[in-house]
């Protein structure tokens, strides 16, 4: 009944169209709609195809044979995924953990107006945003002085603080901390450390949410800065994964011959199709699954970074 | 002296004092600081390897200071190249088409979206059109893999079925820049159409309300009242996407394509060419692109900004 009601009050009142072009429209959406999660269904339903019904028939929307001898198979002997889902997790935590530290304390310093250097960290902040030095230098930087090659922080520093994310924080904390509250904390003799971490962080969930979660997704899909930085497979992440296994699917028996099974009864044994899919799986459910729920705080931080840019 | 002339100076005093609060602000921004000097000032700094003869190995300031000044040659050798034409045309051409498609496409179903009927159904709409921003370059790659490989493609097994011969889809540039413009405009509209939505529905509804007392139609609403207010939003993010003319999504034209040699003409931009001359270690010609994607980017975005600014002080960013 609810519903019902919100239909007849306000815009939606005065902003009917006729029934046939709503109708219309919805044909439309749904079709759109079904195009954007086509991705997740083929992928979903290459990975549980059994290998002989795509060596023989290839790829299908809905598995000619359903099988579940990749999923086994990453159970039983996909040490090399399992890694690589670990790498991702660690690089995803430690990294947004730390972003969010970094971004959020320069947000409340460039918001505290009476603070002395404001102008000059604005500034610093804000020349990243139209100038940069671009790949080839930032390259050299963090392989030959910071000594990122084949560091697990090469996947992690450079993502860690974004100006855009700044700007958010800044604003966030401007229009909704009121200054009463920091200055009655100043006058009992605060430091503004022990405001920044036991008073305002504590209050501003929401914009801790929204980019915690900007970097997480940023993180969970991040393949270049492997791409760059790392040829220690053993530092793969699942993206970087998929995408060497995307140019060579025998990559996997790889490392599982070094347990003991000959390389080539493996090649010709193992589900390589399926369970190349099947990674991406691992990197696409706990997506799809996530963002729906979290999408306010992105749709607010996103709205918030677009307007006051 | 007066007692307002003095408390205006004690008020002075105040504000240029440095005070124990600055000295702790200070501590807090420091690490973030530290994180900007390392991952953007110092690569700012870098970027006159451009102009040099730069060697790959070694320390990098001793190489940056050591290695000989060689004026405009990286320029020279890049301009002179044969490819130099190509990438550019590519680089601003696809660019020029994803701006417009970016724009219009988004708004337009933006307002279609909040015209429907159900809230329900728009928001569950809205949720799946969504989900391609999340999805990384390197699935879309694989998924663009299961529908047009040569012999297992989903596109291919249809076209057989339906009489037709096999394409083999990585070989063949002229379908090349439908794709990635469909891929492109696929991956950004639900997340353009959420940001446009969110001012639609955050407009005041008496608006509306006093064009329905006027007899304005669903059309005219849109066209008078809609589109003006969302004026302000298209032109900031016109200003950014103006602004980066020169750069490209690395992982649209080197990823999807499984940066196939077939399909150079169509898909190699500037940020491709940079990453496979810097994985060839050719760190000339790519410096000297970087540098010119950086100098020209800039340049670019300021210009975008200046022009809105004459026309619409208010829309302007800076």
């Amino acid at each position: 009944m609810a519903t019902q009601i919100e239909y007849t009050t306000g815009l939606d009142k005065f902003n009917r169209t006729s029934n046939v072009v709503n109708v219309f429209f919805h044909l439309i959406f749904i079709l759109l709609a079904l195009i954007c999660i086509i991705p997740v269904i083929v992928v979903l339903s290459i990975s549980f195809s059994s290998e002989a019904s795509i060596r023989e028939s290839g790829y299908h929307l809905i598995p000619v044979a359903w099988s579940g001898e990749a999923y086994a198979y990453i159970a039983n002997q996909g040490s090399m995924i399992l890694r690589a889902l670990g790498v991702s997790v660690l690089v995803t935590a430690v990294g947004t953990v730390l972003g969010v530290l970094l971004t959020t304390s320069m947000g409340y310093v460039l918001s505290r107006p009476s603070y002395k250097l404001r102008g000059f960290l604005t500034w610093v902040v804000f020349i990243p945003m139209i100038f940069n030095g671009g790949l080839v230098s930032s390259y050299f930087i963090n392989t030959n002085l910071l000594g990122l090659k084949d560091s697990v922080w090469a996947l992690i520093l450079p993502l860690a603080v974004s100006s855009f994310n700044v700007i958010i924080c800044k604003t966030f904390f401007k229009s909704t901390i009121p200054d009463g509250l920091i200055e009655s904390a100043e006058m009992d003799g605060a430091s503004q450390l022990r405001i920044f971490f036991f008073i305002i962080l504590p209050i501003s969930l929401p914009v801790l949410a929204t980019i915690g979660l900007f970097l997480c997704f940023a993180y969970w899909n991040d393949w270049f800065q492997s791409m760059l930085y790392i040829d220690n497979q053993n530092l793969y992440s699942l993206q970087a994964l998929l995408n060497s296994l995307m140019s060579n699917v025998d990559a996997l028996a790889k490392n599982a011959a070094s347990m003991g099974v000959s390389y080539a009864v493996l090649v010709a044994t193992m589900p390589k199709e399926s369970a190349r899919m099947a990674v991406a799986i691992l990197i696409v459910l706990p997506v799809a699954f996530a963002y729906p729920f979290f999408q306010k705080y992105f749709i607010s931080g996103l709205t918030i970074g677009a307007v006051k840019g | 002296m007066s007692s307002a002339a003095e408390q205006k100076n004690k008020r002075k005093r105040l504000q240029i004092r440095w005070h124990k609060q600055d000295t702790e602000l200070t501590l807090l921004a420091l690490p973030t600081t530290i994180w900007y000097i390392l991952f953007c000032f110092l690569p700012m700094f870098g970027i006159i390897i451009a102009f040099k003869n730069f060697r790959i190995s070694g320390g990098f300031f001793s190489n940056v200071f050591n290695s000989p000044w060689i004026g405009f040659k990286n320029f020279e050798f890049l301009f002179k190249s044969n490819d130099a034409w190509i990438i550019i045309r590519n680089t601003i051409g696809y660019n020029i088409i994803f701006i417009v498609l970016g724009i219009v496409l988004p708004v337009l179903f933006a307002i279609m979206i909040g015209l429907l009927h159900s809230r329900k159904a728009s928001k569950v709409y809205q949720t799946m059109m969504f989900l391609p921003y999340f999805l990384s370059w390197v699935v879309i790659s694989a998924v663009g893999w299961a529908f047009l490989s040569f012999d297992k493609g989903i596109v291919n097994q249809m076209l057989v079925s339906m009489g037709g011969d096999p394409i083999n889809w990585y070989m063949e540039p002229a379908y090349w820049p439908f794709f990635l413009i469909l891929l492109n405009v696929w991956k950004g509209l639900g997340y353009g159409m959420v940001i446009y939505l969110a001012t639609i529905t955050s407009l005041d509804s008496t608006y509306y309300e006093a064009a329905v007392m006027d007899g304005a139609s669903i059309w005219q609403q849109t066209r008078y009242i809609t589109l003006p207010m969302l004026k302000l939003v298209i032109v900031m993010l016109f200003i950014l996407a103006v602004g980066r003319i020169f750069y490209t999504d690395f992982g649209l034209f080197y990823q999807v394509t499984r940066d196939s040699n077939s399909l150079f003409n169509v898909s190699t931009t500037i940020d491709v060419m940079v990453f496979k001359q810097l994985k060839s270690a050719t760190v000339g010609m790519a410096s000297a692109a970087a540098f010119v994607q950086s100098v020209l980017g800039c340049a670019t975005i300021l210009i975008a900004n200046w022009i809105v600014r004459k026309i619409d002080p208010e829309s302007a960013m800076m």
